[in-house]
């Protein structure tokens, strides 16, 4: 099974390819059926892998495909990485990957078929680099999906093109992306000149001793650099939020199991670069936990119920570095875990509200849904209580783990770490509270409108509701159960560290954060509930909360300081090049054209002109051999001398 | 006789032969012209070559003989050109009812 494993990233890019060519011939359901089915028998073959990787005896393997560069002495062969930390993605990308390609042929329904088609093929191009990226064993193989995945979601957010606004936020994703990938790129540049490799076994197992604790480091943050704009962090963020503009399951994959996880995977990937940078470490965390509190502030005062679940997105990848900072890379992961599984849930259970308010996303008309949508109300009911982090949910399990080795490493970022949590669980149930309970608020039409969705809809979010109740317990700490952190035995030979990840706190100290940390959880969980159930925020914000509901302003600021400035330059330079460059070269067009059209008049077709001109030119000639002396003509030598010519008789 | 009056009379048919191209506009008249300084040319060629035989060849048979062989040729080109150029000519007169050389201008569109 090992070495098939090419086949599981190259049956999405068959369903891309298969869909993509020939989406003017393909009818809505086979199109469907490809795009699912490639999606699933994938998802199949990484169930077999992971159950021969699970396995005791398993040693991590790398599948040789073909030899990708050659050049001097730099070798990098395309070749697929097995071991726990790819099989536990492939599991994810493609199990959530396919309820949302399932979820999605009933919610693009409406869509004309070549354009149905085209979406499909996007989302398996998608789930292809994805599935690239995470298998590939060495770092240019990991670019080669990172850059796929840009480009996919540029093609995604972007669905809709003729929408103007759309294409800008498909523009500012990919924008944003690139800044990052710039940096990864270089980290890349690096690792060649230092180590004269890319492979993941050969950099890690050489950058103990090949290179000086600074180039690691310029390494680490370069790479983190990338990791800011794929996984959405400060300063790269914004684009995040703004990629709602694509179809609502484009985002649900976006943000649980492709793209923004990206980052994520890359570091705890190369988790052995920095373990070796202290300092990166801790721009990694401080990062981490600005943005999960500037972010989760932001959401305090969304009213889009994606953009809610949007900057909560980033506000949960914040912790996920914070985790990811603080050496908790076991913890990350399984945060990204089940973060994939209520994320998924939570947005798509937004796309059937959105759904069934035929395309309404403003939550302050809608109220009161539950008793239209039974079942979207209980799931996204159960994927609320995840991310709050109230156990016995996935989201509990995860967050506390992140929480308590933040506490390890310094207790003021569990301090913040915690804070954060109370506003995410109050930012949560406010868009529940707001959206299921109370009074409808909608327009007449809408309130006959609504209906629940069809099965190919909540099936998925039945499906991902019950991962996100008990994903959490593939990872019980160890003061609950001793030995039963499935996931840190599991990932133990990746991270290096035998089953749960050690405790660095004592069991009285971890209670009692947990403890801290559901009853923060409840609170917010209350006080939204309490506060929005009847009386839902309906007016615009002011005061403080006007910065919130504007983001900070941090559009705006990046506008004045980077987009402004750099529209000048472009500005001055077309002046420059309409007028100058251009003058100059037009110049040179302009007088070659008038001295042609002078001299073609010479060729007048006078054949008397001609002859006189040339008669002209032999007597200049004659002149010339007269006045210069004439060099050593045949004449002179033939003849005896030029002085006293003989006679003819 | 000094070889100065055969240079002179040949350069003197040569220069009616030029002023004649240059001034007249009657193509026969144009290509009597050409006929012209091609013969100055053979005349002053037979000159020469007269010239040096006298001068180094008197023993030599052979000396002076390469000018008139070269006459010889140039009378020969001469006559396959007067056939063709009167061709030309012909044909001119058939285009255009006319042999004035100046209606011929129009090559150039």
């Amino acid at each position: 099974m090992v070495n098939l494993v090419w086949l599981i990233p190259v049956l999405p890019l068959a369903g891309f390819l298969l869909t993509g060519l020939f989406r003017n011939y393909l009818s809505k359901g086979l199109t469907g059926v490809i795009g699912c089915g490639t999606i699933l028998v994938a998802f199949v073959l990484s169930l077999l892998l992971f159950g021969e990787v699970r396995q005791e005896n398993f040693l991590p393997a790398v599948v040789n495909l073909f030899d990708f560069i050659s050049v001097g002495s730099l070798h990098i062969a395309f070749s697929f990485q097995v071991d726990q930390l790819s099989v536990l993605f492939l599991l994810i990308i493609t199990g959530v990957g396919f309820l949302i390609h399932l979820y999605s042929t009933s919610y693009m329904h409406e869509e004309e078929a070549p354009h149905f088609a085209r979406y499909f093929s996007f989302l398996n191009l998608f789930v292809f680099s994805m599935l690239l990226l995470v298998l590939g064993s060495n770092f240019v193989i990991l670019f080669i999906g990172w850059e796929g995945v840009g480009l996919c979601s540029y093609l995604l957010i972007g669905y809709w093109f003729k929408n103007m606004d759309y294409d800008q936020a498909a523009i500012k994703a990919f924008v944003m992306n690139r800044i990052g990938d710039l940096g990864f790129l270089i980290a890349i540049f690096l690792m060649i000149n230092k180590f004269g490799s890319v492979d993941f076994e050969t950099v890690f197992s050489k950058a103990g001793s090949g290179a000086s604790v600074g180039y690691l480091t310029a390494i680490t943050m370069l790479l983190f650099v990338g990791a800011t704009g794929k996984s959405a962090q400060i300063p790269l963020y914004t684009w995040l939020p703004d990629a709602m503009a694509g179809p609502t399951p484009v985002s649900a994959l976006i943000h649980a199991a492709t793209m923004v996880t990206a980052g994520i995977y890359m570091i705890a990937r190369s988790h052995v670069l920095y373990d070796l940078t202290p300092v990166t470490q801790s721009v990694v965390a401080v990062i981490g936990l600005a943005t999960a509190l500037l972010a989760a502030s932001i959401a305090l005062k969304q009213n889009d119920i994606k953009k809610v679940l949007a900057y909560s997105t980033v506000s949960q990848l914040g912790y996920m570095f914070l985790g990811l900072g603080v050496g908790a890379y076991t913890g990350a992961v399984f945060h990204v875990m089940t973060h994939a599984f209520f994320k998924a849930l939570l947005f798509l259970g937004a796309g059937s509200v959105i759904h069934a308010m035929g395309g309404e996303q403003d939550m302050r008309k809608m109220g009161g849904l539950g008793k239209y949508v039974p079942v979207t109300k209980w799931t996204m009911l159960i994927g609320c209580i995840a991310i709050a982090g109230i156990p016995p949910f996935s989201g509990f399990f995860s967050k506390d783990e992140i929480l308590s080795a933040a506490f390890a490493k310094s207790p003021v970022y569990y301090v913040i770490g915690v804070f954060t949590a109370l506003l995410t669980a109050f930012y949560m149930f406010r868009l529940y509270a707001t959206t299921f309970m109370g009074g409808f608020r909608g327009t007449e039409g809408q309130a006959h409108h609504l209906h629940e969705s069809p099965a190919a809809m909540t099936i998925p979010l039945i499906v991902l509701a019950v991962l996100a109740v008990f994903g959490g317990f593939l990872g019980v700490p160890e003061v609950m159960a001793p030995n039963a952190h499935w996931l840190g035995h599991f990932l133990g030979p990746v991270f290096g560290g035998e089953g749960a990840p050690p405790s660095e706190v004592s069991s009285g100290t971890e209670w009692g954060l947990m403890g801290v940390s559901v009853a923060v959880a409840l609170v917010g969980t209350l006080w939204a509930v309490g506060r929005f159930s009847k009386r839902p925020e309906l007016g615009e914000p002011t005061g403080f909360g006007k910065v919130l509901a504007n983001k900070w302003y941090v559009d705006e600021l990046y506008n004045a300081i980077i987009v402004r400035p750099l529209d000048l330059l472009a500005q001055f330079l077309e002046f420059f090049d309409k007028n100058i460059v251009d003058g100059i070269v037009n110049a040179v067009g302009s007088l070659v054209q008038y001295g042609s059209r002078q001299l073609r008049l010479l060729q007048s077709g006078q054949v008397g002109g001609y002859v006189l001109l040339m008669v002209l030119g032999i007597l200049v000639l004659f002149l010339v051999e007269l006045f210069t002396g004439g060099g050593g003509s045949a004449a002179q030598t033939l003849l005896p001398s030029a002085g006293n010519l003989p006679k003819v008789h | 006789m000094p070889i100065n009056y055969y240079i002179f009379l040949s350069v003197a048919l040569f220069c009616v032969g030029v002023a004649g191209v240059l001034t007249r506009r009657n193509a026969i008249i144009i290509f009597m012209c050409v006929e012209l300084m091609l013969n100055s040319v053979n005349l002053l060629l037979v000159a020469f070559s007269k010239m040096q035989w006298h001068a180094l060849g008197r023993g030599n048979p052979e000396a002076g003989i390469n000018a008139q062989i070269f006459v010889f040729f140039i009378m020969v080109v001469a006559a396959a050109e007067v056939s063709v150029g009167l061709a030309i000519i012909v044909m001119m007169y058939r285009n255009t009812h006319s042999i004035d050389v100046n209606f011929l201008n129009r090559l150039k569109h």
